[in-house]
């Protein structure tokens, strides 16, 4: 098709040309931008804003003001900066599951995949089977197991670190949230990674690297693991939103996020009480969960189309 | 094909047994404890109530006597919260979860479906665009902002429908409506990636080089394997459903199985946990076993392969 | 007037890297119940050009610029639209593809992938139309056809599901059949067997055919017209006969000498040097400058493209010097 000086050129700089793809991409480039700028005023400009949890009974339900952006809820806290703060929780939740699942999930597949035979199989084997079991039910469970430990690491830090309470608080909140989710999300990933491996360790570079003297894990983590990155990416970024969205739904049941702190789930909630007096309190935290898990959704469409071998042949 | 399936319902076997450990074993490591519903409880009547649903017993007499009772003697063992039969409060919940599951499961097929096979078909047109954007809405939106918006901008002005409750046939749409979005916006998008696949295939080049029109190369030539992607969906996405009956149940005050086991954690009631868990675990893997025979009748190759081994 | 005239056929490909110009003004033609072959590396825009004359590649990409494709003394195959087009495919112009494990339709029994050309175009009921498919299956050397019909193609081999393509494609007794490339994906045994079948298939049915592919050995055998095509144009064309005992464009000869057979035993094997030129950029002068080693490259046309002439009754070449010394 094309001559060999570009057949190289797309082997050695297979990221860059991805990133020239996804440049292309007006979706995805609007996606970073918007998750961008998510975090920044979740994880920076809330610094600056009013405190989330300051109750003031008397200004319940303003509208929106040179003092409260958009208003208050129904005990007059600022509502602007509870959804900044809600978004800490909500974003770390889908970074740092995903970060688990993802560590676990390449592990496990990348094992499962280069050993092969029959313990490739066993390890299938009970990722098919717990791939059947309702997920969010074990979450549910998992997460009312772990929640006593958070409180007592809480007490612990609080005692021995002296850190802020409330900060303290806001974070060892979510912590068994954060553990049941990653624990149970690296399903997709391990098989993923097993397939991905399973093919590369036929490839002539595997062999190369074996005859020079490297042995078997070497080879797996050296070699084969950073060629798997690709789908790896992909799925990942597809699974962020995918966490925000059960920290969502657990915190709606009263099983996440405990009052008075905050996050997306909870801020819905408690806005969907009010939605005929007062809608704007579902209806902005509604909007900016809905915007976030819209560019994270793109963003990993856009890698995925950007990253995917297959489809940048035509 | 019967070999499948008795294969595949052993192998749902095995599922329900490590659902069955996993739940039991968390349940136990629960902090708390149950009977706490009625305060000022002494210590002996505490230890009399342990005797009576058994948790006295050792650890691993506990985790085998369950199954057993179950076996032999159809008992789910008592609620420690409710104080009725496990079964019973199953009996009574389950038609309800079972008519919004499957009404959801209808409203994502009959949305889904078409709407990805539309988009296939119109790849890269304002239809297409339009379609996987709406599906993204579905997947981004969750259902418990869709559920509060349905209920008070339609609910409330249309005739006939009920803002929340549980009695007449029309008390069923909206419910299901809310819960059956988001599976519908999965089930587009698996359905415009599996028609694309299949339409990009040599095979459809051969039809259309014996004169075959477009609209029977759709139907005829590319929507059995196109769909293959979305009926291996189904058995996931009625597990999907039901982690959204939870919180569908709860907007909408269904008497559905979901809030049960809601409730079951918060009151630490683990036979009721262990109860819905299972039964949900078990209509799973029915759904998973309906999914698979339903992809060996459309694709000859699964078909042959389970029979040759 | 040949059944089919095709007359400076262009299709272009639109894409993300630019226009690749694929066929750049082809010209052939078949008579009734001959054969042509056209003949070419991969990427040379042999198998392009007969998808363009059936409508069968993806628009966008691929676009038809100029040509006509003039059938039958009446009809326009590039012009007709697709409700025509549609009569003629399957009816009168069969097709068979390279490869026979991808080409048929998995989900689908073998009869009614076979019956569906009769039922569309003849309207024949289901009935009479299967017994017409186990005749033709019968016909192509399938044995049990009244059995096997009822499978799936997965339970047949490649060479199998090749024969099950031929009878698919002549089961409405077309006039011209289009095989692109029908031997590459078999096994060498099974290749000759399949090229016998095509033959008599041919001369019992009195079916025109043309014959893609890139081996120049499968042409020897069977066809009577051959076509040498290269960066989407054809360098050369003659009757077998003359191509085999005079070839004049030095691609030509470098095919020619690059066959295996034709090399002197315990010598390094000849292949042409390097890759056909990039598509998407403008050619200027001869595309094979620069893999022309058999002739003289220095004398090769470098400004203008060379154009086709008949330098001998019959025999015409792309008009290079340096490609023709």
């Amino acid at each position: 098709m094309t001559n060999q000086i570009t057949d190289t050129e797309a082997g050695t700089s297979l990221w860059k040309d991805s990133w020239l793809r996804m440049r292309k991409n007006r979706i995805a480039v609007a996606s970073i931008i918007v998750f961008s700028i998510t975090c920044f005023f979740c994880f920076i400009v809330a610094w600056f804003c009013k405190d989330p949890n300051q109750v003031n009974l008397a200004n319940k339900f303003s509208g929106p003001s040179s003092e409260h952006w958009i208003g208050t809820d129904a005990l007059g806290r600022d509502l602007f900066s509870r959804i900044l703060y809600g978004g800490q929780v909500s974003i770390l939740v889908g970074l740092i599951a995903t970060t688990v699942s993802v560590t676990i999930g390449i592990i496990y597949g990348a094992l499962a995949g280069f050993f092969g035979g029959k313990i490739d199989s066993i390890m299938m084997r009970v990722v098919d089977t717990l791939f059947s079991i309702p997920f969010l039910m074990i979450v549910i469970v998992l997460q009312a197991v772990l929640s006593e430990w958070s409180r007592e690491t809480s007490v612990w830090i609080v005692s021995n670190l002296n850190w802020d309470k409330g900060f303290t608080d806001r974070i060892t909140n979510v912590l068994p949230l954060f553990f049941a989710l990653g624990l149970l999300g690296w399903l997709t990933l391990a098989r993923i990674v097993r397939a991905q491996v399973m093919s590369l360790k036929e490839r002539e570079f595997v062999e190369a690297a074996t005859s020079l003297g490297l042995t078997k894990l070497t080879v797996l983590f050296r070699h084969i693991i950073p060629n798997t990155l690709g789908p790896t990416v992909v799925y990942a970024t597809l699974s962020v939103p995918g966490f925000i969205m059960y920290e969502a739904t657990l915190s709606y049941l009263g099983l996440g996020v405990e009052s008075p702190n905050s996050s997306w789930g909870i801020l819905i909630k408690e806005g969907a009480n009010y939605l005929e007096t007062n809608s704007q309190l579902l209806i902005f935290p509604g909007i900016i969960f809905s915007i976030t898990l819209f560019a994270l959704n793109f963003l990993g469409d856009g890698l995925r189309d950007a990253l995917d071998v297959r489809a940048s042949k035509d | 094909m019967l070999r499948f399936i008795i294969n595949r319902l052993l192998q749902g076997l095995l599922v329900l047994f490590a659902l069955y450990t996993i739940t039991f074993f968390l349940a136990k490591a629960m902090p708390g404890e149950p009977f706490t519903t009625e305060k000022n409880i002494s210590e002996e009547a505490k230890a009399y109530q342990r005797a009576i649903y058994g948790l006295d017993k050792s650890l691993f007499e506990q985790y085998l006597r369950y199954p057993i009772n179950i076996l032999t003697k159809g008992s789910f063992a008592l609620s420690t919260s409710k104080g009725r039969p496990v079964e019973d409060i199953i009996a009574q919940s389950f038609p309800n979860s079972l008519i919004l599951g499957l009404s959801a499961l209808g409203i994502a097929i009959c949305i889904g479906v078409p709407l990805g096979v539309i988009s296939a078909i119109r790849k890269n047109s304002w239809v297409d665009w339009g379609a996987m954007s709406i599906a993204m809405i579905g997947i981004c939106v969750p259902a418990f902002t869709v559920g509060p918006l349905l209920q008070i901008y339609i609910a409330s002005h249309l005739p006939g429908l009920k803002v929340a409750g549980w009695g007449s046939p029309a008390d069923i749409i909206l419910p299901a409506l809310t819960l059956g979005l988001t599976t519908a916006a999965y089930l587009a998008r698996l359905t415009r990636g599996g028609m694309l696949e299949i339409l990009s295939q040599d095979f459809i080049r051969t039809a259309k080089a014996k004169g075959v029109p477009s609209n029977k190369l759709i139907t005829k030539h590319a929507l059995r394997g196109g769909l293959l992607p979305a009926i291996a969906f189904i058995g996931p996405s009625f597990a999907a459903l039901i982690s959204g009956s939870f919180i569908v149940e709860t907007i909408f005050q269904v008497p559905g199985m979901g809030q049960h086991f809601v409730n079951a954690v918060i009151a630490r009631d683990e036979f009721l946990l262990l109860g819905v868990a299972l039964f949900f675990g078990f209509l799973i893997v029915i759904m998973n076993l309906a999914a698979d025979i339903l992809t060996g009748i459309m694709d000859p190759r699964v078909r042959l392969g389970s029979n040759q081994k | 007037m040949s059944l089919l005239e095709v007359n400076n056929l262009k299709t272009y490909f639109h894409t993300r890297n630019g226009i690749v110009r694929a066929v750049d003004g082809v010209s052939f033609s078949v008579d009734k119940g001959k054969t042509i072959g056209i003949v070419g590396e991969s990427g040379s825009g042999k198998s392009v050009s007969c998808y363009s004359l059936l409508g069968l590649l993806p628009m966008p990409p691929a676009k038809i610029e100029d040509g006509e494709a003039i059938f039958d003394r009446s009809t326009d195959l590039l012009s007709c639209g697709e409700k025509v087009l549609r009569t003629i495919r399957g009816k009168k112009i069969g097709m068979i593809f390279q490869d026979p494990m991808t080409s048929l339709n998995p989900y689908m029994r073998i009869a009614d992938q076979i019956i569906e050309p009769l039922c569309l175009h003849m309207k024949m009921d289901k009935e009479k139309a299967l017994k017409e498919a186990i005749h033709a299956l019968d016909e192509v050397g399938i044995p049990e056809p009244d059995n096997r019909i009822n499978m799936y193609p997965h339970e047949f081999s490649g060479g199998m599901r090749q024969r099950v393509m031929i009878a698919m494609a002549l089961i409405t007794n077309p006039e011209i059949l289009i095989a692109d490339e029908p031997t590459t994906a078999l096994d060498v045994t099974i290749q000759k067997q399949i090229l016998d079948l095509i033959q008599t298939r041919q001369k019992e049915l009195g079916t025109a055919v043309i014959f893609i592919t890139h081996d120049l050995a499968v042409i020897s055998e069977i066809c009577e017209e051959v076509n040498i095509m290269y960066a989407g144009r054809i360098v050369e064309k003659t009757d077998t006969k003359s191509l085999f005992r005079t070839p004049k464009h030095a691609y030509t000869r470098s095919l020619l000498k690059s066959i295996p057979a034709n090399q002197v035993k315990g010598e390094k094997l000849y292949t042409i040097p390097g890759l056909p030129p990039d598509t998407s950029q403008i050619i200027r002068g001869c595309a094979f400058r620069e893999r022309n080693q058999i002739g003289d490259q220095n004398e090769c046309l470098t400004n203008s493209r060379p154009e086709f002439k008949e330098i001998e009754p019959g025999h015409w070449v792309q008009n290079c010097p340096g490609c023709l010394s």
